[in-house]
C-alpha cells in the first residue's frame, strides 16, 4: 500500500511536470509544422481530393464524423444513435424506430469505437460498425449510403466500452462491458457487488451478405471492468482479447479502489471453442429484453423488433475458452499486432508497455502453468507469456497502432506525446508531443492485417490554446503526422467534432466508387411514397392526415392543401422526385414539434406536424435546391376542430 | 464496296451524334446521344435532368421515340442504303455493275446525309427557340432580343452557365469510313476500268 501511494505521487507529480513542459514543446513544434514542406504534404488544392477517408467517432455527440486526410476536412456527420435535426435522422417517422430500446425511445448516445468491417484481416470497406456506451447498443452504418442501417441493443451489459470491435472475416462484432452489473438485472444491494456482478461479453454474428446482426451468445464473466478489446489476427484468428481494470471488484471510489492491484488482466477468448460448444447445443437460454432495429433501404424505413431471449455461456463450463493475461496497471489498449502475434497491454498508471507473446501464451496454456484462477478462470504466470516491455520514458500508455513495417505507434496521454517503437526489439525509436493529452491514435488499416502506414491521427482530450479561444467550451484537437519515415513529422492540426475517442481509416480508392449518388425512384418502396406527381392527393383516416407529397425543382405537389383541422395529425411523406446527384429537398412546417427533413433524391422521409391553431400556415423547402428554391413554398389551411370544409389539394391553379 | 455499306449498321447500336453540356454544377457534364432510333441519355438520368434544367428557360421537353417522325423513318432509310449498298458491290464484284454505280450510292448517301442534318437542325432550332411564353427565366441577349437556347450542329457554344459541344459520334465516324471506302472503291474502280480489273477485291 505504501509502494502504491508513492508511485501515485510521482504519477501525479509527472502530470504536473508535463503540462508545463507541454506549453514550451508546442510553442517549437508549431513553428516546424509550418515549414513549408509540411505544409505540401497536406494541402490538398482546390477541385483534389484526399487520400484517406478517416471516421472519427463523435463521443458525446453520438455520432460519426467523417474526414478527408490529409487535409483534416470535414465531410460529413453521420448520425448514429443521436437525433439530428439537419437530415430528420430521429425525428422522420421513418427513422424514429432506429433509436428505440428497451428503455423506451433514446435520442443520444456516446459513441466511442469505429471499426471497418474486414476480410481475412484486411479492411473490406462494407460497413462501419460502431458502439453506443450509455444505452448499450451497437449500429452498423453502410459504406455505401453512409447512413445508419441497423442497431442492436445489448442486454445485461452497461457502459458498453470494449467494442464494437470485430473479428477478421467479420464473423462476429464485440460487445464487452465496461460495467459489471447484476446478470440479470435485479434489485440487490450495491456493497454486495463482488462476486455477484457479472461482465458480459456479447458476440454478435454478422450477416455476411446483408450485414445483418444478431446475438450469437454471450460470456458471462467475472466482475471485472471490460475496458478495450482486438481480435486475434493470422495465427491468432479465433481469439479475442479484452483489457480490463478493477479486477478489485471495487464498487465505490475506483478511483483509489480499482487501482490497488499491481496487474489486472487481458482475458484471452477463444471465441471458435465457444462458437464451436454453443453450436453443440452448449449455454444456457435466458430471458432478457432487446431491441433490434434494422433500416431497410428501399422502404426508406427502419422498424424495430424487440427480442426476449438470449444465450449466455459459462465460460468454466467449456474447456479451454478463457484464460487471464496478467497485464500491469489498468491496461486501457489492448492491441494486436498485424501479425496477430503480440498482444500489447498499455498499463495506462504505468510508463512501461507491455508485450504478450500469443505463441507463447499457447505453450503456457499446454504446460498449463497456471498462476491460480479467477472464479475458475485459468490465470496464466505474468512471466511465461511476456515477449518485452517498452521501456518507454513517457507516461500513461493507452493506445498502439502499427505501420505494417516492423513499427507500432503509442499514445501516452499523460505526456501527452506519440512513441514510435520498433516491434521485437522493443526498442523507442521517435517520440513526438501532441497537443493536448492524447487518447487514441490512428493509422488508416492500423488495427487489421494490412495498415497503411503513411499517415497517424493523434486524438486528443485537451485543447486550451491550439485555435481561436471560443469560450470555456471548444472542439477537441487533433494532429496528423507524416509515419512514412523514420522520425515521425507533424504536419497539422485540425479540430474535431465531439469528442473522438477512436476512429477508423482506409484508403478512398477502397470507398469512392461504391459511394452511392442517388436512390432509385423506380427502387423506392416506401409505402407512402409516389412514383410520379400525378400520384400526389392527401387522404383522410379520422384525426390522421395523409400528403402524399412529391418535391423536384421547385416546387412541391400539392402546394395548397386546405381541410385540415385542429387536432389532427398531419403526415407529410415528402417524395423527392429529382434523380440528379446532390439534389436534396428539405420541407419545414410552422410550428412543427420535429425537425426539419432532408429528402435525398428517390428517397421518401415522412415528417409529423399537429396544427394547434387555426390559419394559413406555410411550410417550405429547407435546402438550397435551385436558383427558384426561394420560390419552393406552400400553404395549409387549418381550420376549427368541428370544421365541415373538405379536404382539397392543388398545385398552380 | 460490300464493306462500306456494312459500316452503317453500326448506326443501330452507336450513336450518331453526341451532345454534352458541362456547367460549374455539373463536372461529370450532363450528355445526350443521338442515336437512329431516338434520344438516349450519356448516363441514365441525364435526359430527366436536363428536361428539368430547360423548364427553367421554357424549353420543351427533349422528344420521346414516339414523338418524332425520323426516328421511325431513319432505321428504314438507312437499312435500306445497307441493302442497296452491299447489293451493288456484290453486283460490282460479278461485273454486273461498274464504278459508276458505287459513286450514285455514295451521291445518294450524301444527299441523305445532308437532308438528315438539315432535318436535325431544323429541329435543333425548333427546340431552343419556340419557348414557353411563360418561362421562368425570360433572358435577353444584349441588343435586347429574346435569348434562345439552340444547340450547336457542330462545335461548342457557350449558353449561359452551360458549355455546349455537339459532335458527331462514334456511329456517324462509322459512316464516314464506311462512306469513305465506298468513294475508294468508286476510284479504284475508275482508275481499273480500262483494263478491266476487279481490284475492289482487295478491300474485302
Amino acid at each position: 500500500m505504501k509502494r502504491f501511494t508513492i508511485k501515485i505521487a510521482i504519477v501525479l507529480s509527472g502530470v504536473a511536470l508535463m503540462f508545463s513542459g507541454c506549453n514550451q514543446q508546442g510553442g517549437k513544434s508549431s513553428n516546424g509544422a509550418l515549414s513549408s514542406s509540411a505544409a505540401e504534404k497536406v494541402y490538398v488544392a482546390p477541385g483534389e481530393q484526399d487520400e484517406y477517408y478517416a471516421f472519427l467517432s463523435g463521443g458525446y455527440s453520438g455520432n460519426l464524423t467523417v474526414y478527408g486526410l490529409p487535409s483534416g476536412r470535414m465531410f460529413k456527420e453521420i448520425p448514429v444513435f443521436s437525433q439530428f435535426p439537419t437530415s430528420g435522422y430521429g425525428y422522420s417517422e421513418e427513422t424514429k424506430p432506429m433509436l428505440n430500446t428497451s428503455h423506451g425511445f433514446i435520442p443520444w448516445d456516446d459513441l466511442h469505437h469505429p471499426d471497418i468491417s474486414q476480410t481475412n484481416g484486411e479492411l473490406d470497406g462494407r460497413w462501419i460498425f460502431v458502439n453506443g456506451n450509455n444505452t448499450p447498443r451497437i449500429g452498423r452504418i453502410s459504406l455505401s449510403t453512409f447512413e445508419t442501417e441497423e442497431i442492436i441493443e445489448i442486454p445485461n451489459s452497461a457502459g458498453n466500452h470494449s467494442s464494437a470491435f470485430i473479428t477478421e472475416n467479420t464473423e462476429y462484432v464485440v460487445a464487452g462491458t465496461r460495467f459489471a452489473v447484476p446478470v440479470p438485472q435485479r434489485d440487490m444491494p450495491i456493497s454486495e457487488y463482488k462476486g455477484n456482478f457479472k461482465g458480459a461479453l456479447t458476440f454478435i454474428s454478422v450477416d455476411p451478405e446483408h450485414g445483418h446482426m444478431d446475438i450469437r451468445f454471450q460470456v458471462i464473466m467475472p466482475g471485472f471492468n471490460y475496458d478495450l478489446a482486438r481480435p486475434g489476427r493470422g495465427e491468432s484468428h479465433g481469439w479475442f482479447f479484452f483489457s480490463t481494470y478493477n479486477t478489485e471488484e471495487a464498487n465505490t471510489l475506483l478511483e483509489v479502489n480499482a487501482s490497488q492491484n499491481d496487474k489486472d488482466f487481458i482475458a484471452a477468448i477463444n471465441w471458435k471453442a465457444i462458437e464451436e460448444y454453443v453450436n453443440n447445443g452448449g449455454g444456457s437460454k435466458v430471458s432478457a429484453n432487446y431491441a433490434h432495429n434494422v433500416y431497410d433501404e428501399s422502404k426508406h424505413m427502419a422498424t424495430s423488433t424487440m427480442k426476449n431471449e438470449v444465450l449466455t455461456v459459462d465460460p468454466t463450463k467449456v474447456p479451454g475458452a478463457v484464460y487471464l493475461l496478467p497485464t500491469p496497471k489498468s491496461p486501457h489498449g489492448c492491441d494486436v499486432d498485424p501479425t496477430g502475434q503480440y498482444i500489447i497491454g498499455a498499463g495506462k498508471l504505468s510508463a512501461d508497455i507491455t508485450v504478450h507473446s500469443f505463441s507463447k501464451m499457447l505453450d503456457a496454456i499446454e504446460g498449463e502453468k497456471f498462476d491460480g484462477e479467477a472464479y475458475g478462470i485459468p490465470i496464466l504466470k505474468f512471466d511465461d507469456v511476456l515477449a518485452g516491455v517498452v521501456k518507454s520514458g513517457g507516461l500513461g500508455p493507452l493506445h498502439t497502432e502499427f505501420d505494417g513495417k516492423g513499427n507500432a505507434y503509442t499514445t501516452f496521454f499523460i505526456s501527452s506525446e506519440v512513441v514510435k517503437w520498433q516491434m521485437e526489439t522493443w526498442e523507442v525509436v521517435d517520440r513526438k508531443p501532441t497537443f493536448y493529452s492524447v487518447g487514441h491514435l490512428m493509422v488508416p488499416g492500423g488495427n487489421s492485417r494490412k495498415p497503411f502506414g503513411k499517415y497517424l491521427v493523434a486524438m486528443n482530450k485537451i485543447t486550451k490554446d491550439r485555435y481561436l479561444p471560443t469560450g470555456p467550451e471548444m472542439e477537441h484537437s487533433a494532429q496528423i503526422y507524416d509515419i512514412s519515415g523514420e522520425k515521425m513529422e507533424l504536419l497539422y492540426d485540425f479540430p474535431t467534432h465531439g469528442e473522438p475517442h477512436y476512429a477508423a481509416g482506409c484508403p478512398a480508392e477502397l470507398l469512392k466508387p461504391n459511394s452511392k449518388k442517388i436512390y432509385r425512384l423506380d427502387e423506392n418502396e416506401h409505402p407512402y411514397g409516389i412514383k410520379s406527381p400525378a400520384d400526389a392527393r392527401v387522404e383522410r383516416s379520422g384525426k390522421e392526415v395523409h400528403i402524399y407529397m412529391s418535391t423536384i425543382r421547385s416546387h412541391f405537389t400539392p402546394d395548397n392543401i386546405e381541410g385540415v383541422r385542429v387536432g389532427d395529425k398531419v403526415y407529410f411523406h415528402v417524395t423527392n422526385h429529382e434523380q440528379d446527384f446532390d439534389v436534396p429537398h428539405g420541407i419545414a412546417a410552422i410550428g412543427a414539434n420535429t425537425s426539419e427533413i432532408l429528402v435525398m433524391p428517390g428517397q421518401t422521409k415522412t415528417i409529423v406536424w399537429e396544427p394547434k391553431q387555426v390559419g394559413v400556415w406555410p411550410f417550405y423547402c429547407t435546402d438550397f435546391c435551385s436558383a427558384l428554391h426561394q420560390e419552393m413554398q406552400g400553404y395549409i389551411r387549418v381550420s376549427p376542430a368541428n370544421s365541415n370544409i373538405e379536404l382539397s389539394w392543388s398545385l398552380g391553379d | 464496296m460490300i464493306l462500306g455499306p456494312l459500316f452503317l449498321t453500326g448506326l443501330y447500336i452507336l450513336p450518331l451524334w453526341n451532345i454534352m453540356l458541362g456547367a460549374p454544377q455539373y463536372p461529370e457534364p450532363l450528355g445526350m446521344n443521338i442515336h437512329i432510333n431516338g434520344i438516349r441519355g450519356v448516363s441514365e438520368f441525364d435526359i430527366q435532368n436536363i428536361d428539368g434544367l430547360n423548364h427553367y428557360i421554357g424549353m420543351k421537353t427533349l422528344p420521346k421515340d414516339e414523338d418524332m417522325w425520323e426516328f421511325g423513318a431513319f432505321p428504314i432509310i438507312v437499312g435500306v442504303m445497307i441493302a442497296l449498298g452491299s447489293l451493288t458491290g456484290l453486283l460490282g464484284y460479278f461485273r454486273k455493275v461498274n464504278y459508276k454505280s458505287f459513286f450514285g450510292w455514295f451521291l445518294l448517301m450524301s444527299v441523305l446525309g445532308v437532308l438528315g442534318m438539315y432535318d436535325f437542325n431544323n429541329w435543333m432550332v425548333e427546340y431552343g427557340t419556340n419557348l414557353d411564353p411563360n418561362a421562368i427565366m425570360k433572358l435577353e441577349n444584349p441588343d435586347g432580343t429574346p435569348m434562345t437556347y439552340k444547340p450547336p450542329l457542330f462545335g461548342h457554344v457557350k449558353m449561359l452557365n452551360f458549355d455546349v459541344t455537339s459532335l458527331p459520334a462514334a456511329g456517324a465516324w462509322m459512316m464516314f469510313i464506311g462512306m469513305t471506302l465506298t468513294l475508294v472503291a468508286g476510284y479504284l474502280g475508275w482508275k481499273t476500268s480500262k483494263p478491266e480489273l476487279i481490284t475492289n477485291k482487295n478491300l474485302h
